[in-house]
């Protein structure tokens, strides 16, 4: 990949900035112009809520290219405090300690990397609250 | 509108085709379907297939396929829906002949899937997710369905065994047709043994990496008897969307696009679902063939698998479900699955199911799902009189 691809992509998978809706209030990760809920278009850029509750959650064993070092891991659908969801691994925990409900917050981890000498990818994790 | 009809079909046995390409595959479902209709020529070529630009590196797929069928210049075109390829491929072919635009259509389908490596392959169906929001992190197409499976368990308490019921159905239909990918029969004792995939899915509960290629040919209905003695009518179809990533779901135990497709196709068919006799349905994974069969109406939510256990998806129940041997053991061919439900349910219709025939069908459905039901495509066929 180029690395412009992933670059513009910082804001959101490094700090969490979403969208809201100026008119209904609904958030959104990543950013839309459009909101799904009234379909207006004033939304105006917010830093989302670092911490939230795992919705469902899957311990992945068959990986795609570029986590096969990293499995079993937990991929979760995860709902922020101001309600926004997004989707994100779980991360410094064993799944069996995991429920739907379990609190978690946000961390900056490594997400992969593009072989020998191409991109690191860095973004959020979020990990269990003790 | 006209009505449209098909007048034949062709389609190969999903397998591990490996001495054949993915023109060749093609070739045999199609010279099939053009040989049962004597036709040589056609008006137009809709090819249903998902990712031969990852497995082939091979994209323009519409003029690969008219050249080696040896097709004089029509218009043809891949169609591409992640699952519901096959599907969206059928309700172009419909609309094109409905309008008046062409008289005789190709629809086909067809998927490569053993020309790549399995991470491969695992990276290339996470290409029906959010790519930069949901696989980019590591999701993979199994692990959302595992989370569906999750938030439906919790929601309604049906547990892994009643489940595991719909995959064993599956391979018992399969297990009477050599076309089937894996024709074997299973237990649920095998299904919840077998090893996870990504949790709580296990291998036994998602379809298998296979080829195939399926076609169907389509032409106006009063024009079909100079082609067949039994056409089948495409009596109503519907389509719908929502959104691309499972994570901005409000429900996660249901399919929104299954449910408003069958409500326009059930209404331009004018039947309900107690009116339909065979449905082929998409069960990619245990829960996605479960959620589908009650969003389509055949069972009340949270129902379905108890329904499936007590056989009442079997010929002779309720609704006779994936004669074929559905997604998990006639094999997902990814684009060419949509085409392959429609072979069967008009192979039904026809009364030439061979050892699955439902006695006297006369309404059949196919459900085809792209995504983690961000496309659904639902299709109603009816036998004439
Ligand atoms: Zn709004």
């Amino acid at each position: 990949m180029s690395v412009p691809r992933h670059w513009r992509e910082i804001p959101k998978r490094y700090r969490l900035i979403g969208s809201k809706c100026s008119n209904c209030g609904r958030t959104y990760f990543p950013p839309r112009n459009v909101c799904r809920e009234c379909g207006t278009t004033k939304l105006e850029e917010v830093k989302l809520s670092e911490t939230g509750r795992i919705i469902t959650w899957s311990v992945v064993h068959e990986p795609p290219r570029g986590f096969e070092r990293y499995v079993p891991y937990v991929i979760a659908i995860v709902e922020l405090d101001d309600g926004t969801r997004l989707m994100s691994q779980i991360t410094d925990c064993e799944p069996e300690e995991l429920q739907i409900g379990t609190r978690v917050h946000a961390v900056f981890r490594k997400i992969r990397e593009e072989g020998e000498s191409g991109i690191i990818y860095y973004g959020y994790k979020f990990k269990p609250i003790k | 509108m006209r009505k449209v009809a098909v007048i034949a079909v062709g389609y190969t046995k999903v397998s591990e085709h490996w001495n054949l390409s993915i023109r060749e595959l093609f070739t045999e479902a199609a010279l099939m379907a053009l040989n049962e209709a004597n036709i040589d020529q056609i008006d137009a070529l809709y090819i249903g297939n998902m990712f031969s630009g990852y497995c082939q590196h091979q994209e323009h797929l519409g003029v690969l396929m008219a050249d080696y069928i040896g097709l004089k210049s029509p218009p043809a075109v891949k169609i591409e829906a992640a699952g519901a390829s096959g599907g969206m491929a059928l309700r172009e072919g419909v609309q094109a002949v409905a309008s008046g635009l062409h008289d005789l259509v190709v629809v086909g389908g067809v998927e490569k899937m053993t020309d790549v490596l399995s991470p491969d392959i695992t990276s290339a169906l996470a290409m029906a997710t959010d790519q930069e929001y949901e696989a980019f992190i590591g999701a993979t197409f199994v692990a959302l369905n595992a989370m569906v499976k999750r938030a439906y368990q919790h929601k309604y308490g049906v547990s892994d065994e009643l489940i595991a019921t719909l995959p064993v159905h599956c391979h018992e239909m399969a297990s009477k047709n050599p076309y089937a990918q894996h024709p074997f029969k299973i237990t649920v004792e095998q299904v919840l043994s077998s090893p996870f995939i990504a949790e709580p899915l296990r291998l036994l509960e998602c379809s298998p990496v296979g080829d195939g290629a399926a076609v169907l040919m389509l032409c106006p209905l009063e024009k079909a008897k100079n082609f067949t003695d039994a056409p089948i009518e495409i009596a109503g179809m519907g389509a719908a969307t929502d959104t691309i990533a499972l994570y901005q779901r409000d429900d996660l135990t249901t399919f929104k696009a299954t449910i408003e497709a069958a409500e326009i196709a059930y209404k331009m068919a004018h039947i309900k679902p107690d009116d339909v006799d065979v449905a082929e349905i998409h069960d990619a994974f245990s829960i996605t063939g479960i959620i589908s069969l009650e969003d389509l109406g055949f069972f009340e939510k949270g129902k379905a698998a108890e329904a499936v256990s007590e056989g009442q998806i079997a010929p002779g129940g309720k609704v006779a479900v994936n004669t074929f041997g559905g997604l998990k053991a006639r094999g997902h061919p990814v684009g060419a699955t949509g085409v392959y439900q429609a072979v069967e349910v008009v192979k039904q219709l026809r009364g030439d199911a061979g050892k699955n025939q439902v006695d006297g069908a006369e309404i059949g459905l196919t459900q085809n799902v792209g995504g983690v039901g961000g496309t659904v495509t639902v299709h109603i066929f009816r036998r004439l009189g």
